[in-house]
């Protein structure tokens, strides 16, 4: 775990640390712990004593890291979690899910075309589908993910990509999927493709890729990286904002 | 009138010609097709298992689709679609112990309230508009086209959701004549395509489409009319293989019924999306001066 871990930890636990704060059982892989109301589920169990090797990354709810799946004491349903984004209820049985294993279609994007069949070809198994919906259930994100996996099956790639586009990679739906679907790559697929060639290119994008290729920004790159932590810091804290600078403009 | 519209994966992908030529007909005969807000596969394949519930929640969510948009009636041009949406349909009108598993399964939908009607576009044609009437829509007949009407299974078997007799169906022989076609009739229409056997045993399917299609040249058919994507697919791609393993067999055209109509309704023929065919379906209509 490291040092920010601790202090997050403990300020967590610290701010939890007053008399009106009461305290939860949780279980951790089957064992009891007490820990104090109001922590996420990453929180406690790290106040339990575990350090995080696995199963943790941005501690923002981006990565998709710190699946966990857990189960109340006397409920029949499963739920579904990133441990940095839920507080810890009492009752709760945890497990961290540190990595799925999932295979991948190999492909090369520019060798692709959109067509109602592309990912179908990739993904076949998407044809298994019986739409029992476990793995909307399952997803962390709220996302309607057999929805975008039946738009990837009828050709529909904008709107697949569309609907997954909130999808942070946690990979629950493939583990509880009965047709051993891999439905994050899936919609990682109709993502990609409707960005290189459903949607309109940026113009200022293809400029700017133009420039850096060019080298117009390689002399500032290298002054970037010879610079200590404080002059960036200090560098970024001064940054123009171009909203703000806009919106002064504006008015 | 609108109608909600199902229009299942493959109308979306192998088979958009059916679609496009079905949505000309439709808006030509003063109708209109909504597409579902939300639908999902029908299924594909209805499971006839007993203790096999798992495969009827696909055209169940469908039907409660069509609920929550306040339809009663769903139509499709898909003969598969309409296929497993009619059986599940029946199945939990008939049983009550497996509406509740699958209502309890699904758990976070609307339970199905058991409202809607299920049409394939074939009945609808007959049923609501009405052969007759249609008749008198046709601006082109089909004059000295010589057409076997072919049915497949989907659209006829089981029984409690067929949409005409399963030994001796008319549905597309009716329509023909409606359309001025000349109805060439063999006990082959209702011979299976192969179906799903074209994906691992393609000779086997290619003989039967050679078998099927050599039936209506022997009856002096110059083509066949369906409306089943997979026989379709099985009657014209196949078809066009048997090629190779028949010596000197030639391949006839096969026709969506709805692309016929289109033509015969005096619409356009770029609605009929020919150019997705693999035997070419235009000299024969140029023959008999249709286009």
């Amino acid at each position: 775990m490291s040092t920010e871990a601790n202090n997050e930890a403990a300020r967590q636990a610290n701010a939890a640390d007053t008399p009106e704060v009461s305290i939860v059982n949780i279980f951790v892989m089957g064992k009891r712990y007490q820990v104090p109301a109001g922590l996420t589920i990453m929180a406690a169990i790290e106040y339990a004593g575990y350090q995080l090797i696995r199963a943790c990354g941005c501690r923002a709810g981006f990565c998709g890291a710190c699946s966990t799946v857990y189960r109340k004491d006397d409920e029949q349903k499963l739920h579904f979690a990133l441990a940095c984004q839920t507080t810890v209820e009492d009752g709760m049985y945890l497990v961290q899910i540190p990595f799925v294993p999932a295979s991948k279609a190999k492909y090369m994007i520019e060798d692709l075309k959109a067509e109602e069949n592309t990912i179908l070809s990739m993904y076949p198994e998407i044809a298994r589908c019986v739409s029992c919906n476990t793995c909307t259930k399952s997803c962390p994100q709220d996302i309607k993910v057999m929805m975008y996996i039946q738009n990837a099956l009828r050709g529909d790639i904008a709107k697949a990509a569309e609907l997954s586009f909130d999808c942070i990679q946690c990979g629950m739906c493939a583990m509880r999927c009965p047709a051993d679907i891999k439905h994050y790559h899936v919609g990682q697929l109709a993502r990609r493709l409707r960005g290189k060639y459903i949607d309109t290119q940026s113009q200022d994008l293809k400029k700017r890729v133009a420039e850096v290729e060019g080298g117009q920004y390689d002399k500032e790159i290298e002054e970037l990286v010879g610079m200590s932590e404080e002059q960036l810091r200090g560098l970024y804290n001064k940054r123009e904002i171009e909203a703000k600078k806009k919106k002064k403009e504006g008015e | 009138m609108d109608l909600l519209y199902y229009p299942g994966c493959t109308v979306k992908t192998s088979a958009k010609c059916l679609e496009t030529s079905g949505f000309a007909v439709i808006k030509a005969l003063g109708h209109n097709l909504v597409e579902m807000e939300e639908w999902n596969c029908c299924g594909v394949v209805a499971s006839l298992t007993d203790d096999d519930l798992m495969h009827h929640l696909a055209p169940l969510r469908n039907l409660i689709h069509a609920e929550d948009q306040g339809q009663e009636k769903i139509v499709t041009f898909c003969d598969m679609c309409g296929n497993t949406l009619k059986q599940t349909n029946l199945r939990v009108q008939e049983s009550e112990e497996d509406f509740d598993t699958l209502n309890n399964f699904m758990d976070q939908e609307e339970d199905y309230k058991k409202s809607v009607d299920v049409q394939h576009f074939l009945e609808f044609l007959r049923d609501d508009i009405g052969f007759a009437k249609l008749k008198k829509s046709v601006k082109k007949p089909l004059k000295g086209m010589k057409i076997m009407p072919y049915y497949g299974c989907t659209m006829l078997r089981p029984r409690e959701v067929a949409i005409d007799d399963a030994e001796e169906p008319t549905i597309l022989a009716d329509l023909l004549k409606a359309l001025g076609a000349e109805v060439i009739d063999t006990p082959y229409k209702i011979e299976c395509c192969g179906s799903y056997h074209t994906i691992e045993q393609k000779d086997l399917t290619a003989k039967r489409a050679y078998r099927i299609s050599q039936a209506a040249k022997d009856a002096g058919a110059d083509a066949i009319m369906l409306s089943c994507p997979m026989c379709k697919f099985n009657l014209d791609y196949r078809g066009k293989d048997a090629e190779k393993i028949f010596d000197g067999y030639k391949q006839i055209p096969i026709y969506y019924y709805t692309q016929l109509l289109a033509l015969a309704l005096g619409l356009d023929v770029e609605n009929c999306e020919f150019e997705s065919h693999t035997v070419d379906p235009i000299p024969l209509l140029k023959e008999k001066k249709v286009i």
